[in-house]
């Protein structure tokens, strides 16, 4: 454990801190639901198919719903009532409800009521039973193939066409990847609605459907099996369907998600509220399916500059942290993110990252940590390219870090030729294999550059969540603390599908997974 | 003109004129005698002499990854090479800002929106939120631009407005559904409201999208065009030295990389 820098009472204190900020998000959360929660529902309940025109069938249903200004009441209670009519199936639930004016249902009495809820009830939990059946496979796989120690080295795939993907993911296991990320085609966290079936054309990266989920799986089922070493599967579980691809990628097996509380209202523009209440149900299901998150914090440092802005990174992985632990996620499941991205042309650039990353080390010593590598001042320089790639390596393995997306020669011009990846994860291994225990042959002077370093960006990152927790959490992102980005509470995207619950709302998942 | 004398060069690996150059590329074949063999065929096919297959690298099982050094005999004339010498350089995110902060010494603003029935919002999402397209950021995220994204299904008349009261300085306009030319449609309804608001010709008008040229953006009345590929770093570098020759700071005819043609 590289040095402790920080009394073990001030980082209580931040954490404390980041439970005050995230407390009074929590009453808006309990209070709200969304048309992407309520499709969750939908989809928990089997209705992953597709209408007309690849319309998905949970859009269908919950649109129909929202119109007739009956989805307050939760999706899964008229799902009772479509099978109370008579449905025998998912499918045939959602022509009836769609088909009936839904406000000219009659009312039902307490007992039928109650007999109605318990009858989904008892439904939603065998869809769970089925869901964490499906979950053990996975960790049978992963216990009779293990994986090696951390980091786990973690490469992109984004060609936008599944099936190329799956060729390029298979020669990167080979290669000894760990950890395989399909790149989402641009702009799909702004779509409201999971696209439907295999797809074969994206634009800079591949759809993220249910059924490209199941493909890419399946291959690196396939893949493990021969490498005896098993090949996790990441996502994003972003945008404005966060519990949707939550519960796809849950259903398919994957093992990680791009997650973050915060990241789709800074980066994306999406409403502030609708994100944080979409997030929290997203979660529910990453902690019930053993889905490790990868939160974006990195982002902030490609946005403002990393030196300068290194506290916002620290404080908001406070909050992400507090968010994830209330909706029953484990340290283990935190892949806390961070970057190496310091301009190289500062002085001292290792000592500042080694600084921040033992840091972020300190703060969460039992979190995997998901450490990015540098982006944003990446030339076209390959070899230097390679060399900066290679110090972000050797911080990685002297911070423990559990995740590591491996940079790429080439970052700065296109997606990675096939080579790109084999020689980023031959020299990757050849550091992790150099410097495995560094950490525990060194220790940092409490009184040097490194141990000041981080004091001082901790003390700011204090004094920001106190700030955030002086004006409220809404406030500080207006005023743009985070990534230099301000939003505003009914800004954005999405906030039209913000529904606050009616008082006999019903929601058996939710009900489920709290109670987990 | 007097032509300049010739001055033949080649490329210089440790000895003038050794015409050594360094290859990697990787072939769709598992790593064998035969694929090292391959490897040296293609580089002598392209035309090199002397090769010497440095690695052959098993990159996955049926993908195996060279690094070759071979000479070449071919020679250029370098007094015959022709670039004009206005020419810019195109502008990375962090020099374009810093050129911004030195030369403009203000923050650009710039609107977008998809404007008409259109609900498409890939195109402006990729050009000006901060996520950008292909690890190119947006417009959002340049700290010398001021970027507002108004997303889709946006009238016309409503964009200007809302970028005249920002004294907006450019405002791009995305078309992507492009059913029976509803985009040359709504372009020009767009192009007619601006010069009823009194902005065209003034205002850096922008038309972007996947069958959008910069020859049919000028037929319909805008300053530039954009199609598929741009990045927003294109639409970036071109809105700072349109900007800059429209407010007399740099000549009119100056060139740069990557403009619109």
């Amino acid at each position: 454990m590289p040095g402790p820098f920080i009394e073990d009472a001030r980082i209580e204190h931040a954490r404390k801190l980041a439970d005050e900020i995230v407390n009074p998000i929590f009453d808006l959360i309990r209070r709200n639901t969304t048309v992407s929660t309520e499709r969750t529902v939908l989809r928990f309940f089997g209705l992953s198919g597709a209408g007309a025109r690849g319309v998905p069938l949970a859009n269908l249903m919950v649109d129909k719903l929202k119109a007739a200004g009956v989805l307050n009441k939760g999706a899964a209670y008229w799902y009772g009532r479509a099978l109370q009519l008579g449905a025998k199936s998912p499918l045939e639930a959602v022509e009836r409800l769609t088909a009936l004016p839904t406000e000219k249902l009659a009312p039902l009495s307490p007992e039928q009521e109650h007999n109605l809820r318990e009858e989904v009830r008892a439904e939603a939990r065998a869809a769970l039973d089925d869901l964490k059946a499906r979950i053990a496979q996975r960790e049978e796989l992963r216990k009779q193939f293990p994986m090696p120690p951390a980091p786990h080295k973690y490469v992109i795939v984004a060609t936008g066409n599944i099936y190329d993907d799956v060729d390029q993911a298979r020669a990167a296991a080979q290669a000894g990847a760990d950890v395989i990320a399909v790149i989402r085609s641009t702009a799909q966290s702004l779509l409201d609605y999971v696209p439907h079936g295999a797809t074969t054309e994206g634009y800079g990266g591949t759809y993220a459907t249910q059924e490209n989920f199941r493909i890419m799986r399946e291959a690196l089922d396939d893949e493990s099996r021969k490498l005896k070493r098993y090949i996790q599967l990441t996502n994003y579980s972003s945008g404005l369907c966060m519990s949707e691809i939550a519960f796809c990628a849950a259903y398919e097996k994957l093992d990680m998600l791009l997650n973050d509380a915060m990241y789709g209202i800074l980066f994306r523009d999406i409403n502030m509220r609708r994100t944080f209440i979409d997030q929290y149900f997203s979660r529910r299901i990453c902690a019930l399916a053993g889905i490790i998150i990868n939160t974006g914090e990195d982002n902030y440092i490609t946005t403002a500059d990393a030196y300068d802005a290194a506290h916002t990174v620290i404080a908001s992985q406070f909050i992400n942290e507090c968010f994830a632990k209330r909706a029953g996620l484990k340290d283990w499941q935190l892949g806390i993110g961070h970057a190496y991205e310091i301009d190289p042309y500062r002085e001292d650039t290792l000592l500042l990252e080694l600084s921040q990353a033992m840091l972020v080390r300190r703060c969460f010593p039992d979190a995997p940590l998901k450490y990015m590598p540098p982006t944003k001042h990446k030339e076209t320089d390959i070899f230097f390219s390679h060399t900066y790639d290679v110090m972000a390596n050797l911080v990685a393995m002297w911070t423990r870090q559990g995740i590591q997306l491996l940079g790429m020669m080439t970052e700065a011009m296109h997606t990675p030729l096939l080579a790109d990846r084999y020689v980023a994860l031959k020299s990757a291994a050849y550091i992790h294999r150099a410097a495995r225990g560094i950490d525990e042959e060194f220790t940092v002077r409490e009184d040097g550059k490194i141990a000041n370093r981080a004091r001082e960006v901790f003390a700011r990152a204090e004094q920001l969540l106190q700030e955030c927790r002086d004006e409220g959490m809404v406030t500080a992102i207006g005023r743009g603390h985070f990534g230099d980005v301000k939003r505003e509470e009914t800004g954005g995207k999405g906030l039209d599908g913000v529904l606050e619950k009616a008082p006999d709302y019903f929601n058996p998942f939710l009900e489920l997974l709290e109670a987990q | 003109m007097v032509k300049p004398s010739k001055q033949i060069i080649r490329p210089y690996g440790d000895r003038r004129d050794d015409g050594v150059v360094q290859l990697s590329f990787t072939l769709p074949v598992p790593l064998s005698e035969k694929a090292k063999e391959a490897a040296a065929v293609f580089t002598k096919k392209m035309g090199f002499t002397d090769v010497k297959v440095a690695a052959a690298e098993r990159a996955a099982d049926a993908y195996t990854f060279f690094i070759v050094y071979a000479r070449s005999s071919v020679a250029l004339d370098y007094a015959e090479i022709d670039v004009p010498e206005v020419v810019v350089k195109k502008m990375s995110f962090d020099d374009l800002n810093a050129f911004i902060k030195e030369k403009v010494k203000r923050r650009i603003v710039v609107f977008g929106a998809c404007t008409g029935t259109d609900t498409h919002t890939v195109g402006i999402d990729a050009i000006l939120n901060m996520k950008g397209y292909a690890g190119d950021y947006g417009l959002e995220r340049y700290p010398w631009f001021e970027a507002f994204n108004l997303g889709s299904q946006v009238p016309n008349e409503d964009l200007i407005k809302r970028a005249m009261a920002r004294n907006a300085d450019a405002i791009l306009v995305s078309q992507v559904v492009t059913q029976r030319d509803v985009h040359k449609d709504n372009s020009r309804h767009f192009i007619e409201a601006a010069k009823a608001a009194g902005i065209h010709g003034k205002v850096q008008l922008l038309l972007g999208g996947p069958r959008v040229d910069h020859k049919l953006a000028l037929e319909l009345g805008f300053d530039a065009g954009f199609g598929p590929g741009t990045k927003p770093s294109d639409v970036a570098n071109y809105i700072v030295h349109a900007l800059l020759k429209k407010e007399g700071k740099e000549p009119k005819d100056a060139h740069y990389q990557g403009e619109p043609q």
